[in-house]
């Protein structure tokens, strides 16, 4: 996912290389387990709970915690995917990527949105997706959860529920799949 | 990087088959936000779009200025008729004007062909070519193979018959020139009199008999017959016209069944197409429209917003 994405934005333009292993896919599969505990616990249930997952990294997490959530309460919520690239105010140092599709079919009016992602950082694009996000309709809340924080905050944005709060240096890059969290770089 | 194509769009002639995909599949991405409640991104915010028209238009202008609003971009629009230009003022010092007032792009149509080519070489500013007499009309041609697109899957061995006036037609040009450059094969349906003189090298077969081509096609894209055209003698009268090249229920009958029928708009019915097939459930005209707004916000984001100019002097960390 993060070489495709990097890959095609110049000047980042390199390749991931992971210098460490900060979660396998069974830690991975504990963080989702728990968060998707604290998502019920927090919301008593499942009633008007929609998840987006982010594009694109966000997706698979979000795709995770649905699966999750049906294992605690039957069913599990209406999903979506969001890309927020056109809402970015960084717009024009990413590609917009034509497979980063916006799928929303559920009403979001009065909703309790559970927005996905992989790894939360500056909080930009979380601000990007709360502005996308209320062009679809009025929710009633809205809550963050994400697989890694990894601080250097630049927006007053905080994560309701957290896979892992890992400490980083800004030049470090860190990717999620579902076989594992790695911390690493990207090199030319 | 791949987002970033020359500064205008002038034609199709000179674009690679490339551009063409690429901005194809970049559509569906703004063809979701016209399917939003609210929609609108603010993916051109502060930036101004300025529709130049020295010739009448519905469709394509209204189209640009609401691609334009949908990404936050302010417009600004001049109509020939209402400008200064009644009162002598040239083409360049109009451009120069509009270019002063903060336009970072311009729609431009114009009767004489080049038009936007020229006032491209006057400005900073990007241009798109929105119809320059009877050179190339290259939006209309990529939301003609968008909608296509969209029904068929690809273009990629379709057989598309283009009936009617090929000679005066920009919007003929360009299809012939985007439809087979992604894999389809053109027919040009017409009387002798109104085919260019220089059709050969296009890479088109030609035929004068609508009746025999119809069965054999998946696409039958009427043009329409432009009435300042009929008195000048090439086509001996509507109604022979109508007779021969008109597509009236009758021949659109002898169509394939999942065929389907374009038009550019604005129609005349009853000349070029009968009511009653405008309303053909395998007519896609109203689709064009609205798949011409999408394929708007694609160009003009390729144009201003891809970030071509914010890329140059970047110096950005990593960014998660």
């Amino acid at each position: 996912m993060i070489e495709k994405e990097r890959g095609q934005a110049p000047p980042f333009g390199g390749v991931f290389v992971a210098h460490a292993r900060v979660l396998d896919s069974e830690d991975i599969q504990r963080a989702i387990q728990r968060m998707a505990h604290e998502i019920v616990e927090r919301n008593h249930g499942l009633e008007n709970v929609v998840l987006i997952g982010l594009q694109t990294g966000g997706v698979v997490v979000a795709e995770m915690l649905a699966e999750a959530l049906k294992e605690i309460n039957g069913s599990h919520p209406p999903l979506g995917t969001l890309d927020v690239a056109l809402h970015r105010d960084d717009i024009g140092m990413r590609p917009v990527m034509p497979e980063a599709v916006t799928d929303i079919s559920v009403d979001l009016d009065g909703a309790t949105i559970v927005i996905a992602d992989d790894v939360l950082y500056t909080g930009r694009t979380i601000r990007a997706a709360l502005d996308a996000l209320c062009d679809f309709g009025r929710p009633k809340e809205i809550q963050l959860a994400v697989m890694v924080d990894r601080g250097h905050r630049e927006l007053p944005i905080r994560p309701d529920y957290v896979g892992k709060n890992l400490p980083t240096r800004k030049d470090e890059v860190v990717d999620v799949s579902s076989e594992g969290v790695d911390l690493g770089r990207i090199e030319k | 990087m791949n987002q970033s194509p020359s500064k205008s769009l002038l034609s199709i002639e000179g674009m690679t088959k490339h551009e063409l995909e690429e901005i194809l599949e970049l559509t569906d991405t703004f063809d979701e936000i016209g399917r939003r409640p609210i929609p609108k991104v603010p993916a051109l915010r502060g930036r101004t779009v300025a529709t130049l028209f020295f010739e009448d238009s519905t469709r394509t202008r209204l189209s640009f200025e609401t691609a334009a609003r949908r990404l936050s971009a302010d417009t600004m629009s001049f109509s020939a008729g209402s400008s200064s230009l009644s009162k002598g003022e040239s083409i360049r010092d109009t451009v120069e004007v509009i270019e002063a007032y903060g336009a970072d792009l311009l729609v431009v149509r114009h009767p004489a062909a080049g038009t936007a080519q020229r006032i491209d070489n006057w400005t900073n500013a990007s241009v798109i070519n929105a119809g320059d007499g009877c050179h190339e009309h290259p939006t209309q041609a990529l939301l003609d193979a968008y909608t296509l697109r969209k029904h068929k899957g690809s273009l990629e061995g379709l057989r598309i018959a283009i009936v009617g006036d090929i000679l005066h037609s920009r919007v003929a040009r360009s299809d012939v020139l985007a439809f087979s450059m992604l894999g389809a094969e053109v027919v040009l349906v017409a009387p002798p009199t109104l085919l260019p003189p220089s059709i050969e090298g296009w890479p088109v077969e030609i035929s004068y008999n609508l009746d025999e081509i119809l069965p054999t096609i998946d696409v039958c894209y009427l043009l329409r017959v432009q009435n300042e055209r009929i008195n000048e003698g090439l086509i001996p009268s509507v109604r022979e016209y109508v007779t021969d090249y008109g597509l009236n229920v009758k021949r659109a009958s002898t169509l394939p069944k999942d065929a389907l029928i374009c038009h550019p708009g604005p129609t005349n019915r009853g000349i070029e197409i009968e009511a009653a097939v405008a309303a053909d459930p395998r007519s896609v005209i109203l689709d064009q429209v609205a798949n011409g707004v999408s394929i708007r916000m694609a160009i003009l984001f390729l144009l201003l917003g891809s970030g071509r100019n914010l890329m140059e002097d970047a110096d950005v960390e990593v960014n998660q």
